[in-house]
This record gives structure tokens, sequence and C-alpha cells, in this order.
């Protein structure tokens, strides 16, 4: 097919809509970034002068080093449970038929489809009860909630796809079920829990609900951390938590960045047939 | 011995065997995790027999806040939707910048809260360079107040939630098999009629999982209705009522009864929309090919 070169009205509209969003975004993160590197930014385009000691300040006054240690550590604790208990859950589920497994799927969707503060709260009283919350623990906790079945939900159709066929044969040579475990399905599985940890790790170190709810003061993820600082508004100047959120998303960016290179956004839901003309 | 051996033939048989313990650790984590603090929480909201509930809905200060969440995210929700079939639509085949145009799309999705909310209320501020645009170029003639109320929140939740939707309803259409639409534009079918009759039918299940998706995301909209919102007013949602009742009054009974109201709305809303979409085409629809 040729490509006519003057596009047609529908197609001013759909990419003036897209063009549109662009310069939204960009003026939203423009006006962060050109803040946190500003002096002083009043009733003019742009800050009178420049200075990058916003982000010094951030680094040794806010204590970002040890934030950054508790969001690390919290998130590969959540990626390495949730794979762990999520990966033989969604292996049963594809390739099993067994009465109830609905009604378990239902199960495990229900934690991605209610909003965190719904059972949020309820989670944080019963983790303060038995002396979890306040702590990393509690948050650990608290984040696996949708983190498994998120798992669950990506891995089941990549198992799908593997052909059974090849762990038929393994068991004909003797293998047993942990054997076709480690030794067949885990390196054909890798791409897919790659992908699945990243999502995860990218929703943890994102997740603001779940860690507020049961974080104490040292077991604050950056999220929570950021939130606290800007909403004790006047305590520290708004460049300063501009130069925290801006390194909070460069941390994302590169986080996303890993995860396309494993994940095709695209192919989240469906195999995409390319088109081939 | 052979009794228990015959059962056990027979669980096989219904597809019941040991492997199934696979299952355990995840069902475990889900059972203690989430069913039982809900259900914890179900019995703290009855404490008073529907003490908690009559609170809840008989003042309207309370109340509202139920309207007020389903204002922002309904809308919301339904633009991020209505915006990204067509520009998906446009962008399902293979052009130069896909990927390139993707990446970019999920650049939002790392903004996170606060960046977000700091980046409205300094560029849609009253002194913010969006409203000098608007007034260096005599569109308006006081600036417009577009954060700390129901705009902000609006905007916010379109910033965080648009991508989210594009790149769920592209991936959707991606799915559907190509050649159908070539099989009909080559029996004369034009543009709309493609559309409608074909793209969009396949298309409804993906449309209604992103509907709800979005709306779920947009539902639970908390930090940023602080904000950027107006947190005492007209953005006052429903998980700002539930987290002022458990810590900062510590009715812990009103808390767990908000949150269950909060949670059968949304749900009502996703069986709505599922139940809408089930009136239309049900069936493959060519994916997963």
């Amino acid at each position: 097919m040729k490509r006519r070169l003057v596009a047609t009205p529908g197609a001013w509209l759909v990419w003036g809509a897209v063009g549109f969003f662009f310069v939204m975004l960009a003026g939203v993160i423009g006006s962060v970034l050109v803040s946190s590197f500003g002096r002083r930014w009043f009733d003019t385009w742009l800050p009178e002068s420049w200075t990058d000691q916003w982000y010094g300040q951030a680094w040794t006054e806010f204590t970002l080093p040890a934030v950054l240690v508790v969001t690390i550590e919290v998130s590969m604790l959540v990626v390495l449970i949730s794979v762990l208990v999520g990966v033989p859950a969604s292996y049963v589920l594809a390739r099993r038929k067994f009465p109830g497994r609905r009604l378990l799927y239902l199960l495990f969707l229900l934690p991605i489809l209610m909003p965190p503060i719904t059972y949020g709260i309820p989670l944080a009283t019963v983790l303060y009860k038995y002396g979890f919350a306040g702590n990393m623990s509690g948050v650990v906790l608290a984040n696996l909630v949708p983190s498994i079945p998120f798992v669950i939900l990506t891995m089941t159709p990549f198992i799908e796809q593997v052909d059974p066929a090849i762990e038929r044969a393994a068991r004909m040579c003797g293998a047993r079920t942990w054997q076709v475990f480690a030794r067949i399905l885990a390196p054909l599985l890798v791409p897919g829990i790659l992908a699945a940890s990243i999502l995860v790790l990218v929703r943890t170190v994102g997740m603001f609900e779940l860690t507020f709810l049961t974080a104490g003061p040292d077991s604050q993820t950056l999220v929570v951390a950021l939130y606290y600082t800007m909403s004790a508004a006047g305590i520290r100047a708004q460049q300063s938590v501009d130069a925290m959120a801006v390194i909070y998303t460069s941390m994302m960016l590169v986080l996303l960045v890993v995860a396309l290179r494993f994940v095709n956004p695209t192919q989240l839901v469906a195999r995409v047939k390319e088109d081939v003309d | 011995m052979t009794e228990k051996t015959a059962l056990r033939h027979r669980l096989a048989e219904r597809g019941v065997d040991r492997q199934l313990l696979l299952l355990l650790p995840a069902l475990l984590a889900v059972l203690i995790l989430f069913v039982y603090p809900f259900a914890y929480g179900m019995g703290l909201s009855f404490q008073g027999g529907l003490g908690a509930y009559r609170t809840f809905f008989e003042d309207a200060y309370q109340r509202d806040t139920i309207w007020t969440t389903l204002q922002l995210a309904l809308p919301a929700a339904f633009l991020n939707v209505a915006a990204s079939v067509p520009i998906a639509y446009r962008m399902r085949g293979r052009f130069r910048g896909k990927r390139l145009l993707t990446t970019l799309l999920v650049v939002p999705i790392t903004l996170g809260t606060v960046l977000t909310a700091e980046g409205l209320l300094n560029f849609l501020g009253p002194t913010g360079w969006f409203n000098r645009v608007l007034l260096d170029a005599g569109l308006v003639d006081a600036p417009l107040r577009l954060t700390n109320n129901y705009w902000g929140v609006f905007f916010s939740l379109v910033i965080t939630g648009f991508p989210f939707a594009f790149l769920l309803i592209l991936s959707y259409l991606s799915g559907i098999d190509p050649t159908l639409e070539r099989a009909a534009a080559t029996l004369g079918a034009g543009w709309w009629p493609r559309f409608h009759r074909i793209t969009l039918p396949l298309l409804a299940p993906g449309l209604a999982t992103t509907f709800c998706l979005t709306f779920v995301l947009a539902f639970s909209v908390f930090p940023s209705a602080i904000l950027v919102g107006d947190p005492a007013g007209t953005t006052r949602v429903i998980s700002i009522a539930a987290y002022h009742a458990a810590y900062e009054a510590y009715d812990y009974s009103l808390a767990s009864a908000i949150a269950v109201v909060m949670g059968v709305v949304e749900l009502a809303v996703v069986a709505a929309v599922l139940g809408v979409r089930s009136l239309f085409y049900t069936g493959s629809t060519g994916g997963k090919g």
C-alpha cells in the first residue's frame, strides 16, 4: 500500500491530539526540571539564576542514600518472593484442568482489581496487630498482595505457549517434577520471568498507597518519603522537592528503559501479528 | 490401603493430584494477606451493627465522597479510552519511530505522583508557562485556575491513565488479524464500515477491560487528590475519607466500612461495564494468534 503524502483531516486531528499531549507532558516535566535547577523562580518565564545546590541538599539532608537502600531492598525482596511463589502457581493454572480453577483465577484477579486503599487499610490494621507493620517486613508483605497475582497473570499465558511435548519428553526420560522445573522449564521461562520481575519492580517502586499505610519512619520507600516532604509544605524549599522528584523519575526511567529491552509494551496482552506489507 | 489408592485415582481422574500443591504458597499468600484482612475489615465494619455504615451514609460530607470520586474517575477513564482508540487505530500498523513513540508514552508511568503533582502545580499554576502563553496570546484576561481544584486532579489522572489505556488498546488492536479488514476492503467496504462492523466488535472485550482497569486506577486516586486537588472540598475523594477515618479519627470501624463501600461501588461499576459489554459480540476475537 502506498502512503498518501497529504494527510486526511482525521489524521491531523489524531496527530494533533498526540502532539498536544506531548506538549503538556513536556511542560509538566520541563517546569519541574527547570525549577529544580533554579535559585528562585517566581513571576518570570525562567528562574533568575541557576544552581545545583538542591541536588546536593537532597542527597545529604534528605538522607537519600538510606531511602534508596530501603527502596531497593523492599523491591528486590518483593520481586524475589512473588516470582518464587507466583511461577509455580501459574504453571499449574496454565497446564492443568481441575475443579475450581476458574474460581481460583478470579481470586488471584481480585487483588489487582480492588483499589489498594480498600484492602490496604484492613491489611495495615492486621499487620499492626501482629507487629509486622512499621518496619520493612510489613512493607514487603503488603506489596506482595498485588505482586503475586500480577506475576501469575503475566506468567500463565507465557507458560501456556511453551510446548507441553517438551515436558512430556523429559518425563519419558525419567525426570521428576522438580527436575522438569529446574532443567527444562526454568531456562525456557527466563524471558517471561525477567519481564514479570521488571514489571513487578516498577510497580513496587511506584506503589504509594500500600507502602504509605504500612511503612514506619525508617522503612519508607522513595515515593512515600517524597510525598511526606511535599505535603509537609514550608519546611523545605519547593525546588528541593522538585530535585528529589527528578531523581525519582530518572531512577524509574532507567528501570523502564531496561524493562523495554525485555518487554514490548504492545505485546503484554496479545502476541502481535506484525503487518507484513 | 486399596480404598486410599482408589480415592487417589478417582481424584486424579478429575485432575486433582499432588502437583496442585504447587498452588499452595500463592493461595496461602492471597488468603492470609488479602482474604483474611478483608474479612477482618468486614467484621470491624459491622462491629456496631450497621452503625458505621449509618454514620457514613447519613453524613453528607462523607456520603458525597462517592459521587466526588465517580465524577472524577468516570470522565477521566472515559476520556482516556475514547482518545486512545482513534490514536491506536491509526498506529496499529508498522511505521518508522513506533518503538520510540511507545517508549515516549511510557514516560508518564515513571513520573510518579509527586513529580506529576509538582509539575502540574508549576506548569498550570497561575504564573506557570501554560497560563503565560494564554495570557500573552490574548486568549484569556486573567490566569485560568487549573490547580488545587477538580481540574488539577483530572489532568493528573489523564497524564497517568492515558498512556496506560493507550498501550493496552494498541496491543488489543494489534492482536486483531489484519487480514479480516483487508478482506472487507477487497469486498468494497469503506473506512467507516470496516471500523465499526469489523474492528470495533472485535475490540469490544479489550475496550471493556481497558475501561475497567483505567477506571480502577482513577477510582483509587489518593495522593494526587491531596497534592494537586482541593482535599477538603471538591476533590475529597473516598480514599481520603477512608484514610482520615483510620489515621486521623482512629475510627477503624468507620474506616473499614468506607473501604467496603468503596470496593462495592467499584465492583458495581466494573460489573455494569462488563454487563453492557456482554450485550454485544461475544466469541473469539482472533487475538492470541
